[in-house]
């Protein structure tokens, strides 16, 4: 009976989990041309990869938004969690607040932002424009690109992080805090000597959440280029992913898209090992 | 027991976040009810204007969006996902956490992995190939069944009756004679409905919000509500009173759960986390 309970899952597991991860890799061994021919290719499309300028400019545009995003929205969540952690009135409805952007879908998101970048009329600039900052074209250059990608990725998730540190801020006893400060130790040290250290599991599983996500970002930058995956006219924002869907899904080189979603999921694991690394180190004096 | 008051500070931040938090769906809001001249006059217009009626009928009036088409199909993709996820997840958890079996650990660490791999990015091209095959592209089965594969729901309805239905009310019922599947439907789905709660908001918000796989397998005229938006999106794109008032529409639905099971959400996921 506890067999026949979890098969289910098992099943869709096979179909839709297992399957697709094979087949995968059996695709990325095969070159496919749009006629539909197909022809082994052993590694050739790995290696093809590796030289391909466009995807290499995927990879550096997704791992640089990735640290314009995740760098300021780690800290910004930590400092939130921190003050969402003191007594308050209204502590449901604020908690709620924070996190009203992680109910808001994704591209209606994007399609607000995009206008609020827009170089004529958008907001950013107007208010840029204050400071004696001439109007910037947010969409035709690399790093403007990438930051107006990262606010939105950060407007999203910045609230989300915020309550899981919060959550992982009243699993510590709050009598270090006391004994600490029978010692005499600030407020401040104590951030850093016992809030920062005991945080260490939660903010294991929200960076490796926030690599995932980021790694695989799609939605908001597609949608910064009206819902284009050239991300850009010189692809100045295409993420990996839009990558593997402009290859498989607007050239039809399946084997091509096969190869690079491999790629992808090494890239992944590199990032999360890294990420894994360095929390590991944060307050980790002991 | 020390109380934590907030300083000076801490109240500025937190008016600050709330602010920057709210500020985009107000101006969605306020682009939405306006003409479009106002929406691209500088300086901006800040507060909503009259036009709200007007923008939404354009909306739903036009011939390439398919909005209430798109409106209409994500509720039910969201809706039967939503429903299986629960049934599924429940009936796992029930087996993983309160039955012995061979093989339970093994099939359970399974589970975790597969939480761990971004399917929906990694497996596209089969599953694309699969929906070619089977003559499924375009149609709502398409957006529908590789969903049904949710190993975070599992594992959190494992954790949910680990922690919710004690062994011995298991054990209890089963000496009564009950069958394993009425000890689940009497005695282990009223103890962890707060879990199947919190699974279910979450499936629906992912599965109204998702984007890439609808783009890919659907077609504009048969959509879901983000492809619909998109449609506006690629065809209007400074048309902004057009698609502020479509991505309005298309986040009432969320705005309203959110609302409706604010506590349970911000609590599911509070203790989601420290479980993790």
């Amino acid at each position: 009976m506890p067999y026949v309970l979890v098969s289910p899952y098992f099943l869709l597991f096979a179909a839709f989990g297992l399957f697709p991860l094979v087949f995968t890799l059996y695709y990325s061994l095969y070159d496919y041309d749009l006629a539909g021919t197909t022809e082994w290719a052993g590694l050739g499309n790995y290696a093809e990869l590796l030289t391909d300028e466009d995807f290499w400019n995927a990879v550096v545009n997704t791992v640089g938004m990735f640290f314009l995003a995740t760098v300021p929205q780690m800290l910004l969540a930590l400092m939130l969690a921190n003050a969402l952690n003191k007594r308050f009135r209204f502590r449901l409805a604020i908690r709620m607040s924070v996190l009203l952007p992680l109910v808001t879908s994704v591209v209606a998101v994007a399609v607000v932002f995009t206008q609020l970048y827009a170089r004529d009329w958008g907001l950013v600039n107007w208010v840029l424009g204050w400071f004696g900052v001439d109007p910037t074209n947010w969409r035709a250059e690399r790093v403007p690109s990438w930051i107006a990608i990262a606010t939105m990725v950060d407007w999203r998730w910045t609230g989300y992080n915020a309550i899981i540190f919060l959550a992982g801020m009243q699993t510590i006893p709050r009598d270090l805090y006391e004994a600490a400060a029978i010692d005499g130790a600030s407020r401040r040290r104590q951030f850093w000597q016992i809030t920062l250290p005991m945080l260490r599991p939660t903010m294991i599983f929200v960076v490796l959440n926030s690599t995932i996500g980021g790694l695989t970002l799609f939605s908001e930058p597609t949608t910064f280029y009206n819902g284009n995956v050239d991300g850009g006219s010189q692809g100045q924002f295409q993420t990996v992913a839009m990558f593997i869907v402009k290859q498989g899904f607007r050239e039809f080189d399946y084997g091509y898209a096969a190869a690079a979603a491999w790629l992808l999921f090494l890239l992944i694991l590199i990032g999360a090992l890294v990420n894994f690394l360095f929390v590991r180190r944060i307050g980790g004096s002991k | 027991m020390t109380v934590w008051r907030p300083t000076l500070m801490t109240r500025l931040m937190l008016a600050l976040a709330i602010v920057l938090s709210a500020f985009p769906l107000y101006w969605m809001l306020v682009i939405a009810s306006r003409t479009n001249s106002d929406a691209v006059s500088v300086p901006p217009a800040f507060l909503p204007g009259g036009n709200l009626g007007e923008n939404i009928v354009a909306v739903l009036d036009n011939e390439d969006a398919h909005f209430l088409v798109g409106l209409t199909n994500s509720f039910v993709v969201a809706s039967v996902v939503t429903v299986s996820v629960v049934v599924i997840s429940t009936l796992a958890g029930f087996s993983f956490a309160s039955l012995s079996f061979k093989g339970r650990n093994a099939l359970l660490l399974l589970v975790l992995l597969t939480m761990a791999v971004p399917l929906q990015q990694m497996g596209v091209v089969p599953l694309y190939r699969l929906m070619v095959n089977l003559e499924w592209t375009g149609t709502l089965k398409a957006v529908i069944l590789p969903y049904l594969l949710n190993g975070f729901g599992v594992f959190l309805m494992t954790q949910y009756t680990r922690q919710a239905v004690p062994a011995e009310l298991v054990e209890a019922a089963r000496v009564d004679g009950a069958a394993t599947l009425r000890i689940w439907w009497n005695v282990v789905l009223p103890a962890v409905r707060p879990g199947m709660g919190v699974l279910g908001i979450n499936t629906f918000m992912l599965l109204w919000n998702d984007y890439m796989w609808p783009l890919i397998v659907l077609t504009p005229d048969n959509p879901t509500v983000q492809i619909a938006i998109n449609s506006l999106n690629a065809r209007f794109s400074t048309n902004y009173t057009l698609i502020f008032a479509g991505t309005a529409l298309s986040i009432i639905p969320l705005i309203a759960v959110f609302i409706a099971f604010g506590r349970q959400i911000v609590g599911g996921l509070m203790e989601g986390a420290v479980k993790a």
